[in-house]
């Protein structure tokens, strides 16, 4: 009981940007790879898919969390994941309904967000331990990082494979104006990376992003900023945690006398 | 005095320079034939798609802090199979993509000679022919147009006269269309002791066992020379199978290699899409390579092979 007071002090703002920055469930967790790899082919299917998940995370979040000290822990994941369902099923026909073109372009991924680790993640690590607004704000937060993460992505990939932003041909148009610049009769073509809008420049593209985001962040660890990860919502000692079904037992459980979670708490 | 070291106290003289100015040497026939054949631009393309990948490993060493590694000639031999590998129209730039891809992506990332798991030429080879699909498989050129002698097969129109095939004058890539000036490389690094006939062997014979069995031709022996002048199997054979860094170690290892390489070479000429299939061959070879040696490795002399026990 007490951890989850201790909880209540982060701020919400905290909590949220823990999600967009140091927590970034995509570069940072690597959680969700297969929407991740597979709709990224241009920007606005990483946009879309992003929101989409957003929605879904932050009402399951809301939901879970409201209903977490019903739940018994022995059923809790069946319970998680029928709460879950009935959100992505709402959210698919409510696409149907609306934004007919995402709803194609995104296809099967759609009902795949149930089985998304990213929410069942957050769910269990997060949601079920801590009160609504703190779980709304983590599910927003994770969800935008997922957001973020997905269309950064699909816009390198869209540029290099296909020389497009959001369906604009940006650098025909740059080449188009260098070329008359230039004087030239017939502007100069691009011709599209294509590998890079196929499965294999997916890895690559995310390859290159997380180096990127490493790269700052040890920049600005350098700087003296704090870019501590907020161990997932849980701020004990593993050794002792009682709960069976953190997945941070497994990195700490053997671990000798001033293991690492234990070193993370102290800096913090 | 003496000088007291710890062994080896005989060393051999081949260091990896070495053996990589050996492969230069024997790539230079071909090279030659190549530009003969198909003009300066070739020379062209072979020049600077070297330049690149000896550039690109010098820049990448000096960004990371590390001991500048391009005198082991290893970008030369990687940049020079690589323009080989090209189409003898294709644009400078590709040659420039290719060589930056195969250096950082396929060789550096992994740490550097010795620890990339796949050929660096044929991967870039390979990312080339998946994104600019139409340029690498343009095999038209200035010197020669027409299809290469593998696609006239597989469509069924005549093929080129054999003699042609086996002296290079036909379509193809730059390096791939001479098989004598390739054999007469091959032979060179034989003698030199640099490669052993095991991989090549297996790989040729496995080979044309496969396309006895399957292509439907049965033993017509213009069908099987042309099969094997024709594309890049040679080259391939006798020059990528064999990179010292993406075959297995083990002896057993190395036929079972073999094998695989001439029946997947098989598998993509006969029943795939496109007519040639010897980089994806080789490229599949490479990444089972750690598979094969866990189950080819050598018991030590003196000890007993352990025989699983009855449950």
């Amino acid at each position: 009981m007490s951890d989850r007071k201790d909880e209540a002090k982060q701020s919400s703002m905290e909590v949220f940007f823990n999600g967009l920055v140091k927590e970034n469930p995509t570069f940072v967790l690597t959680l969700g790879m297969c929407p991740t790899l597979a709709v990224t082919t241009s920007a606005i299917n990483g946009l879309g898919m992003g929101l989409t998940t957003t929605a879904v995370l932050v009402l399951s979040n809301a939901i879970i969390s409201l209903l977490r000290y019903i739940i018994p822990n022995r059923v809790r994941i069946p319970a998680f994941i029928v709460i879950v369902a009935s959100f992505v099923t709402m959210v698919e026909l409510l696409l149907e309904g609306f934004i007919p073109s995402l709803y194609a372009a995104l296809g099967l991924y759609i009902p795949l967000i149930v089985v998304n680790c990213i929410i069942l993640g957050r769910a269990e690590s997060f949601a079920s331990k801590n009160s609504v607004i703190p779980s709304i704000f983590d599910g927003l937060g994770m969800g935008l990082g997922f957001t973020v993460a997905l269309t950064a992505i699909g816009m390198v990939r869209e540029v290099l494979g296909a020389g497009e932003i959001f369906g604009v041909p940006v650098i025909n148009k740059a080449l188009g104006g260098i070329s008359s610049l230039l004087g030239r009769q017939e502007p100069i073509e691009y011709i599209p990376i294509s590998i890079f809008v196929l499965a294999p420049g997916a890895f690559f593209v995310l390859a290159a992003l997380t180096a990127l985001q490493n790269r700052v962040k040890r920049k600005m660890q350098e700087r003296g900023q704090n870019v501590d990860k907020i161990q997932s919502g849980c701020n004990s000692d593993c050794a002792s945690c009682s709960d069976s079904g953190c997945a941070h037992r497994f990195v700490d459980v053997n671990a000798a006398s001033g293991s690492v979670a234990n070193a993370k708490n102290d800096s913090l | 005095m003496f000088k007291v070291s710890s062994n080896p106290h005989i060393r051999s003289k081949d260091t990896t320079a070495r053996i990589m100015q050996y492969v230069v040497i024997a790539l230079l026939p071909t090279t030659v034939f190549g530009v003969f054949h198909f003009g300066l631009h070739a020379l062209l393309q072979v020049l600077i798609t070297v330049a690149t990948t000896v550039l690109t490993e010098y820049i990448y060493d000096r960004c990371m802090h590390k001991k500048i590694s391009i005198g082991d000639f290893s970008a030369v031999v990687t940049g020079l199979l690589l323009a080989l590998n090209l189409p003898p129209s294709a644009p400078l730039w590709i040659g420039v993509i290719g060589g930056v891809f195969a250096i950082i992506v396929v060789k550096m990332l992994f740490g550097g000679l010795g620890q990339n798991f796949m050929n660096p030429a044929l991967g870039a080879r390979c990312f080339l022919i998946i994104s600019f699909t139409s340029i690498m498989t343009n095999f038209d050129c200035d010197a020669y147009t027409g299809a290469t002698p593998l696609a006239a097969i597989k469509t069924g129109e005549s093929a080129p006269d054999l003699l042609d095939m086996i002296i290079g004058r036909t379509a193809g890539t730059i390096g791939e269309t001479s098989m004598i000036a390739l054999l007469i490389g091959a032979v060179f690094l034989l003698l030199m002791k640099v490669i052993d006939l095991r991989v090549p062997g297996t790989y040729i014979l496995s080979f044309v066992i496969f396309i006895i069995l399957f292509s439907g031709h049965g033993l017509d022996i213009n069908y099987i020379l042309s099969q094997l002048a024709g594309g890049g199997l040679m080259l391939g054979a006798f020059f990528m199978a064999t990179d010292y860094v993406t075959r297995p170690v083990t002896k057993n290892g190395q036929y079972v290699f073999g094998m695989f390489l001439g029946i997947m070479t098989g598998i993509f000429r006969i029943f795939g899409p496109s007519a040639e299939g010897v980089s994806y061959a080789i490229i599949l070879g490479n990444l089972l390579v750690p598979l094969i040696e866990q189950f080819t490795k050598p018991t030590a002399f003196g000890k007993k092979k352990v025989k699983k026990e009855a449950v």
